[in-house]
């Protein structure tokens, strides 16, 4: 171990284990905000949400379609990959199982893709059976856009960087393929439980 | 002395507090021993390494403050209210601590001094520091380099060096430092009292013919402000270097 | 979309320890030539964005991602394709 900075505590963060804390992580109390590029500001009669790709018919919603669909409160715990932990966040949103509804595809995999050029993949099973969400509310309040407002994706099951903000759409595709941090050495998975943090993890 | 070619891994080294200086309520300089130092150039700066006993670690940049001339480091840090960092670094941290650091870093940010060229230093906020490395060293290696300052503060208190910069003003051997402070003027302020803006940089700067050059440092939309108008007053783009400190400036 | 200046984005000189780290040589001063839009700028100049899971950084010109750059797990990952020449001094 390296060289002790004597009485560093460093941010507020609760390293005692839990049941509920995956392995290297630690529980902080604010919600870090964490960004790769400018924040995209989408005006809502601009926003558009699509599904494409192996897909029959593309399906698109405006805000406005979108905000009729039939949406829940989900509290959840969510782990970031830099390590930090937040428990019980409070989210409203639309089940991806309702956005996906009627749509026939063989494809195994989704990359989901947003405002601003970020990109993520994730297994087709991942984003659905009641795991993930297209989120619109933080907090009981509009979510901001410093964390993916208007709307973004929420899969609190895996590492946090799969849950894309300024999330604009979601293109079925039949093989896995690696998105923006997947394809620069973070794991194409990313089960915080089994810490599948980096490629070959 | 200060080598040119920088080659090589940087490793980690022990710094070890031996005076704080309290340069105004919320801003302190650490003046270090670093036995190891092979020295730098003036807008260089350290990466700093906290480790908490739980393995917890993070890190941060911080300009020198001090010139290439002063045996001992210096660095000048803004405490935040809500860092992680800076309440540690002015705070908690007392004299004989050991501070872990690298360094220096830095190539494109830096002045050496030894040409003709007239200098303008705009600094923001804790953005002035690697500007006052600058300024330091420019004292202490002797020159006489045209140069103007010109420091944006919220207010008379927060003006870091003052009292330093009054001293070097007042040798008259070309420094001049022009101070506007943004929130809260004393009675009586002629200095400027409004942002940094083109109309003001219109008469601080030198004229386009004298080809000065010019470092523009503090938080992220002051450096990109005043670096566009001197863009657009018609200053070459390769002669503005731009140091950006991040929202807060530090 | 209007896409705005976002206060999480620094520039090059921010990751010149990170840089020195990766290349053993002092790399601020080196100048890329953009794979998107062709313009250069010295490396201190570029965007930089590091408060993610990796460093992001981006053409100050065009907004373009030049280079991402990971460490973890004992590793570097460095992906360079937005340049498309980076020169500096032997």
């Amino acid at each position: 171990m390296s060289f002790i900075s004597r009485g560093f505590r460093g941010k507020r963060r609760d390293t005692s284990s839990s049941s509920r804390v995956p392995p290297g992580q630690y529980v902080v109390s604010d919600f870090p905000v964490l960004s790769a590029g400018p924040t995209p500001r989408v005006a809502l009669a601009e926003w558009t949400f699509v599904v494409e790709g192996e897909i029959d018919e593309p399906k698109k919603w405006t805000w406005e379609d979108f905000r009729k669909l039939p949406a829940e409160d989900v509290t959840k715990d969510i782990h970031c990959v830099t390590k930090w932990t937040k428990l019980d966040t409070a989210w409203k949103g639309v089940s991806v199982d309702t956005i996906l509804e009627g749509v026939e595809t063989a494809a195994e995999f989704v990359m989901a893709f947003s405002y601003g050029g970020y990109t993520t993949n994730l297994p087709l099973e991942d984003v659905s059976g009641g795991k993930a969400w297209i989120a619109y509310e933080f907090d009981g309040q509009p979510l901001h856009p410093e964390h993916g407002g208007p709307a973004r994706l929420l899969v609190p099951h895996l590492y946090f960087w799969k849950s894309a903000k300024w999330v604009r759409g979601l293109r079925l595709i039949n093989k896995d393929e690696p998105g923006f941090w997947e394809s620069n050495g973070y794991n194409m998975y990313g089960d915080p439980w089994r810490e599948q943090r980096y490629w070959g993890d | 002395m200060a080598r040119t070619a920088v080659l090589g891994r940087l490793n980690w080294q022990l710094g070890a507090v031996a005076e704080l200086v309290q340069e105004t309520p919320r801003v302190a300089s650490l003046v270090l021993d670093v036995p190891e130092w092979q020295g730098h150039l003036a807008g260089q700066h350290v990466d700093v390494r906290l480790t908490a006993d739980d393995g917890y670690q993070t890190e941060r940049s911080y300009s020198i403050a001090s010139a290439p001339e002063n045996p001992r480091l210096a660095i000048t840090v803004e405490r935040l209210d809500d860092g992680e960092v800076s309440p540690y670094l002015v705070g908690e941290v007392r004299k004989g601590d050991k501070i872990e650091l690298r360094g220096p870093i830095g190539g494109y940010f830096v002045w050496r001094g030894g040409d003709d060229r007239p200098l303008l230093l705009v600094g923001g906020g804790s953005g002035v520091v690697p500007l006052m490395a600058m300024i330091r060293h420019r004292s202490a290696s002797k020159s006489t380099t045209p140069t103007r300052l010109l420091y944006s503060s919220r207010s008379q208190d927060d003006i870091i060096y003052r009292a330093e910069l009054d001293a070097l003003c007042a040798v008259g051997d070309g420094l001049t430092v022009a101070h506007c402070l943004t929130r809260m003027q004393p009675p009586g302020w002629r200095g400027y009292a409004r942002r940094i803006d083109r109309a003001m940089l219109e008469e601080v700067a030198w004229p386009k013919p004298q080809n000065p050059i010019i470092f523009v440092c503090g938080p992220t939309p002051m450096v990109e402000s005043v670096a566009g108008h001197l863009v657009d007053m018609g200053f070459d783009a390769t002669s503005i270097k731009t140091e950006r400190f991040g929202p807060t400036g530090g | 979309m209007t896409v705005q200046q976002s206060d999480l984005k620094l520039d090059g000189n921010a990751i010149g320890g990170l840089l020195r780290e990766i290349f053993t040589m002092e790399m601020t001063t080196a100048e890329s030539t953009c794979a998107g839009c062709q313009k250069v700028h010295a490396v201190g100049q570029v965007e930089v964005y590091m408060n993610a899971p990796g460093v992001v950084v981006r053409c100050p010109a065009c907004g373009q991602v030049q280079m991402r750059i990971v460490k973890g797990g004992g590793r570097y990952w460095l992906d360079l394709t937005g340049i498309r020449s980076l020169e500096f001094s032997a």
